[in-house]
């Protein structure tokens, strides 16, 4: 039976903001070998640091999914009409962690003069491996089931990792070069807010918010 | 057994097809180690060429593909070449057998990529590309003058039967490269090869110390004994080196290059080390005639050597 579409009374709807800090010394990150395929390395002028933990100037980690695990109403939620873009530039995909809804269209794009393979390493959705020739044509791509997160990875690059995360609502943020994130929105109720990195893991975090309320809450991983 | 006349150019053959299917090992681990299996995602054709760019990952995996075809080119050929010029049936039939585990292994390697690397398939893929080498190494021997000369021959002696320590030391060969093989594919964690190692250095030390002791002046049976002494010895420390490079480079962020070769190379002598077993049990079988009584469980019985060549 297909579930109700979702609504949200913008009367009542409450805000969810915070910031992930990171507590500790953070790891040196190495720099990526890319001599393997010298086109690649002839598009940086520095050397490229693996992103698998990156910390802000302001104490802030970057890269991590926060999104609404458990208490949203048993409703369908529509998937925006504008794609969301992974894109492979000088051998790094852009961005490093990439959420979107259930059904959202990916479009997936090589800006760079060489040959890439893009493996989507799903579980829940049908994986799939397909090669994409320089600056070919974008490709695009739905994923039709929730699944949070499994990684991309390219076998020409072995150092090139992306994760994705496919939500089956809107309440969802990552982390940017400032560590905050905000979900509006949000119904009053109680809900379960999960935060997934790559290197520290999960994380959950229970909170309630009433009518109209702007909460704030905060997470911390440490080094 | 030694109903075959000596051909000098199907052997030197014979040993070109071994030498490329021990390289076409070497390739394939660097496919593995590289993480370049799914670098070329259609198959049998690479980015819909007969010859894409080789860049990146796209040189190991395509690289193996072409020496892939190469070693089944050699192989249908000197299948060819046995049926015509070999007079020995079981030969021919051995030949047949190569062709068929060669076919085999290439639609293994072309379902790698088409499901993406599934674990059953991808160690399926490794250890026939093991027993291939074997046979390749086989076909070689059998081929060889020496075999054509015969060995001399010895009787059966001592507890337990040389010959069925002979035939143990392959099994748990390949046994142990499976192991290895679900390890390296990530199906089972790395302590059952690290077990096994234990294991398989048992088996093949008790064959080695038998055949030193009991066959000391029968100089290709010591002679393979010693290689595969001096074989197991190298195959272990490759396997500790390339243990340790894997937790010292556990997060680096791509196949590291100190990685890439001990665990290529512990591949590569580990096919080594099942084609020297099983030649050595070839030698055992050839040289060492089933004891006519029941021999004492104590104690090596000292029978002198009985050489009819």
């Amino acid at each position: 039976m297909a579930l109700p579409l979702a609504h949200v009374d913008d009367a009542t709807a409450a805000t969810l903001s915070g910031k992930v800090t990171f507590t500790g010394n953070a790891p040196p990150m190495p720099a990526i070998d890319m001599s393997a395929n010298p086109m690649c390395e002839l598009q940086h002028h520095t050397p490229v640091k693996s992103e698998q933990v990156t910390v802000n100037a302001n104490g802030t980690l970057r890269n991590v999914l926060v999104w609404v695990k458990d208490g949203l109403p048993r409703a369908r939620w529509q998937a925006p009409e504008t794609p969301v873009t992974l894109d492979q530039n000088g051998c790094v995909y852009q961005p490093h962690v990439l959420a979107f809804m259930v059904n959202q269209q990916v479009e997936i794009m090589n800006d760079d003069p060489v040959n890439h393979n893009v493996h989507a390493e799903s579980v829940v959705n049908a994986a799939w491996n397909e090669s994409q020739p320089p600056r070919a044509e974008k490709k695009f791509k739905r994923f039709t089931e929730p699944e949070v997160w499994f990684p991309v990875s390219c076998s020409v690059h072995p150092w090139m990792r992306s994760y994705i995360a496919v939500l089956p609502h809107p309440f969802f943020a990552v982390t940017g070069d400032d560590g905050a994130f905000l979900i509006k929105g949000l119904a009053p109720g109680t809900y379960t807010l999960e935060t997934v990195h790559e290197k520290y893991g999960r994380k959950d975090s229970k909170f309630t918010v009433g009518p109209k309320e702007s909460k704030v809450l905060d997470f911390s991983y440490a080094g | 057994m030694q109903d075959s006349i000596y051909k000098p150019g199907l052997h030197r053959f014979a040993k070109l097809l071994a030498l490329c299917t021990l390289f076409l090992v070497i390739a394939g681990g660097l496919v593995t180690s590289n993480d370049a299996g799914l670098s070329v995602p259609d198959w049998p054709l690479s980015y819909g060429k007969l010859m894409p760019k080789m860049e990146g990952g796209i040189f190991y995996e395509h690289g193996h593909r072409m020496i892939a075809t190469l070693v089944g080119f050699l192989t249908v050929v000197l299948a060819i070449w046995i049926w015509r010029a070999d007079p020995r049936p079981w030969m021919k039939r051995l030949g047949l057998v190569a062709v068929l585990a060669v076919i085999a292994q290439g639609v293994l390697g072309g379902m790698t990529v088409i499901y993406l690397l599934p674990k059953s398939v991808s160690v399926s893929h490794a250890c026939l590309a093991q027993l291939f080498f074997s046979l390749a190494v086989a076909l070689a021997l059998f081929t060889s003058e020496s075999w054509r000369r015969g060995m001399a021959q010895v009787e059966d002696r001592g507890w337990p039967s040389v010959r069925m320590l002979a035939l143990s030391a392959p099994i748990c060969v390949v046994g142990q490269l499976a192991l290895g093989a679900a390890a390296r594919h990530k199906a089972i964690g790395a302590i059952y090869h690290i077990g096994g190692s234990a294991i398989v250095t048992g088996v093949i030390l008790w064959l080695v110390t038998a055949l030193l002791v009991r066959y000391s002046d029968h100089l290709e049976l010591r002679r393979s004994a010693l290689v595969l002494l001096v074989l197991t010895f190298a195959q272990l420390f490759l396997g500790i080196a390339a243990y340790m490079s894997r937790l010292a480079t556990a997060n680096a962020v791509q196949p590291m290059p100190v990685m890439i070769a001990f665990t290529v190379l512990h591949v590569a002598v580990g096919a080594l080390v099942l084609a020297r077993s099983v030649v050595t049990a070839i030698h055992v079988f050839n040289a060492v005639r089933v004891r006519a009584e029941k021999p004492a469980r104590a104690g090596y019985a000292a029978v002198s050597m009985n050489r009819e060549a």
